[in-house]
């Protein structure tokens, strides 16, 4: 602010007074539906408590300290959900950073209809993602799915295959998210300077040089943007699998999101629900402090 | 670029050419799929090997809007079909005949009040906060700004639970206006870094030349600044419909039936006696399409929303 803004607002509301006015909604609204609730729940970490049964007192909930976060940590079955979890994690985030980045590279020229192909290309990122994974069903049919007719594969079965099931919802995920990698790529490769690439075609640099000392540098703080940022969706997967396979076939697409779903709003084990949401939570709060840091830093480029 | 262009990168010109092309029916191949199985009568939907070319048929998306009954009795499926409209051929050839209207757009009109009402408050709120932190000097601007963020990255099966027993408690549960106020607050934080990014933008000097002018800071607001940044909240609220549009878990909690949304709905209907594809084809192309136009809608904003902001080129 410049000159002297007292002078300024003889009528009307105060800066001050509008300032309050414009940001206090907001910040009252996440208060009361995110951080309010955020505090029932850690309280409720903290006892034996089903929702569906009826609220009587010392019984239900019951408060049983830290004998929640126990039951979980000890539970060998959430460690096994978390290690698929982390498998789908490392197979659709690598999956989208190649596929994403690739097609980058391919479309980091000029060419006719640039705008159109582009936008076609990032049609998968906006749409549902429990319609996609609806719809993914219907391609992978074993008997009638166009994704075994157009690879070749007679019958092969994706989605009630134990050992497939995880592959199949990843590869869907990596249809539907490499586009967004390849949107933030595209944005960091059509920054460098050409120059830049100039200079190396005097010095007769090979390809591979170019890549890895000019291209890969100048992109890389987009590109662990959207790393980061994949890494912490994907790990919160629920939409896409529920749908696909809801957990199955067995518990071989059990992620945590799914099995805290099913903890909370199938067995309606309120408390214990409450205390593994608080773990998963803590993670992802960790992952979404790297990425708002790495934000604000591409802000300032 | 060189005037005359070497026969070889002419070549390569065109091998790159022709990978993009194929990339890019890779990704459509799916959404082209779903949207011809739409279209597909009912024994092609499941025709082995897939049909590429069917006569394309309506009967799908009739199905998707109507309540059916199998007619048992040859005659009165004559005489159903002496006097049947364009709409109900196709159902009769399958021997079925209409009475009346099926849940679907009851469910899509919950999806679109939800998606309009919660994007209005969501970008309304959003725009004013946004010019909140960007005009005035609030202690702790990062601070805030980083706890309004980060409400945003909270995976919502974990603050569903408190919020279910707060909902129940509010008779909130399975109520239209408890789905507007969650994807209010989901909304209003993206809402708040992409306005604050183009406000940003708009130089304090229009403002500041109205206020010499003897504008009140709110007259100049709204004659100045919000005029400024049309564009921003036109693609803001776009981005804000379209996540509420395509919203999953809230709404397969928070909702059963009365307020529920079209995207739990469709895949709700896949356990419900046979599969039928074509009609679930049918209500996915039908959801799709709105994103769809939107995206070209926003494709110069694409970027910057998906950034929160961050990013604008």
């Amino acid at each position: 602010m410049n000159g002297n803004p007292i002078q300024m607002h003889r009528r009307g509301l105060s800066d001050m007074a509008i300032k309050r006015l414009f940001i206090m909604p907001t910040i009252v609204l996440l208060i009361l539906l995110n951080i309010f609730p955020l505090f029932w729940s850690l309280g409720l970490s903290f006892a034996d408590y089903s929702a569906i049964k009826p609220h009587v007192k010392g019984v239900n909930p019951k408060w049983i300290g830290g004998l929640n976060y126990k039951e979980v940590l000890m539970d060998k079955n959430i460690w096994k959900y978390f290690s698929i979890t982390a498998k789908y994690v490392i197979m659709s985030v690598l999956g989208e950073f190649l596929v994403g980045f690739g097609v980058a590279l391919l479309l980091n020229r000029k060419f006719k209809a640039k705008g159109l192909i582009t936008t076609l290309i990032l049609l998968p990122m906006m749409m549902s993602m429990a319609v996609v994974g609806l719809f993914w069903k219907l391609l992978y049919n074993p008997d009638w799915g166009i994704i075994n007719y157009l690879l070749g594969l007679k019958k092969f079965v994706w989605l009630s295959n134990p050992k497939m099931a995880l592959v199949a919802i990843a590869i869907t995920d990596i249809w539907m998210w490499s586009p967004f990698v390849m949107l933030l790529a595209l944005a960091g490769l059509s920054a460098i300077p050409e120059y830049l690439y100039e200079a190396a075609e005097i010095d007769r640099a090979s390809w591979w040089f170019k890549f890895r000392r000019i291209t890969l540098p100048l992109v890389s703080p987009l590109l662990l943007i959207a790393l980061i940022f994949r890494t912490m969706e994907a790990f919160k997967t629920f939409d896409i699998a529920f749908v696909m396979t809801g957990g199955g076939p067995g518990d071989s697409t059990e992620l945590i999101a799914i099995n805290l779903y099913r903890l909370a709003f199938a067995q309606w084990n309120t408390g214990k629900a409450s205390a593994f949401a608080y773990i998963v939570l803590i993670m992802i709060i960790a992952i979404s402090n790297i990425y708002i840091k790495y934000l604000n830093k591409a802000k300032e480029m | 670029m060189p005037a005359v262009i070497s026969r070889k990168s002419k070549i390569t010109h065109w091998i790159f050419m022709f990978l993009i092309l194929v990339v890019t029916i890779v990704y459509l191949i799916p959404i082209y799929w779903v949207i011809s199985t739409s279209f597909k009568p009912f024994k092609d939907v499941t025709a082995i090997p897939p049909k590429v070319f069917f006569k394309p048929t309506i009967t799908n998306y009739v199905k998707l809007f109507t309540k059916r009954v199998q007619v048992r009795s040859e005659n009165e499926l004559k005489e159903l079909r002496r006097h049947a409209k364009w709409y109900e051929k196709g159902v009769l050839k399958q021997g079925q005949k209409i009475i009346g209207i099926s849940p679907f757009p009851a469910r899509l009109l919950n999806s679109i009040i939800s998606a309009v009402f919660s994007t209005m408050l969501a970008v309304s709120l959003g725009t004013f906060t946004a010019y909140g932190f960007s005009r005035f000097k609030v202690k702790g601007e990062g601070d805030w700004l980083f706890f309004i963020l980060s409400t945003r990255m909270l995976p919502p099966v974990v603050v569903t639970i408190p919020l279910f027993l707060m909902y129940r408690f509010f008779g909130l549960t399975d109520s239209r206006l408890g789905l507007i106020l969650l994807y209010t607050t989901f909304n209003v934080s993206f809402a708040t870094w992409v306005m604050k990014g183009f406000i940003d933008e708009i130089p304090r000097e229009y403002e500041e030349a109205a206020l010499v002018d003897g504008y009140t800071r709110l007259e100049a607001f709204w004659k100045i600044v919000l005029p400024q940044a049309a564009t921003g909240i036109a693609s803001t609220a776009v981005f804000c419909f379209i996540f509420a549009w395509n919203e999953y878990v809230f709404a397969l909690i928070m909702t059963t039936r009365r307020a529920q949304t079209a995207p739990p709905f469709i895949p709700s209907q896949l356990g419900i006696g046979m599969i039928d594809w074509g009609v679930i084809a049918a209500g996915a192309s039908i959801f799709l399409i709105p994103v769809a136009v939107f995206t070209f809608v926003l494709r110069k904003h694409l970027l910057r929303g998906v950034t929160f902001g961050a990013i604008r080129k």
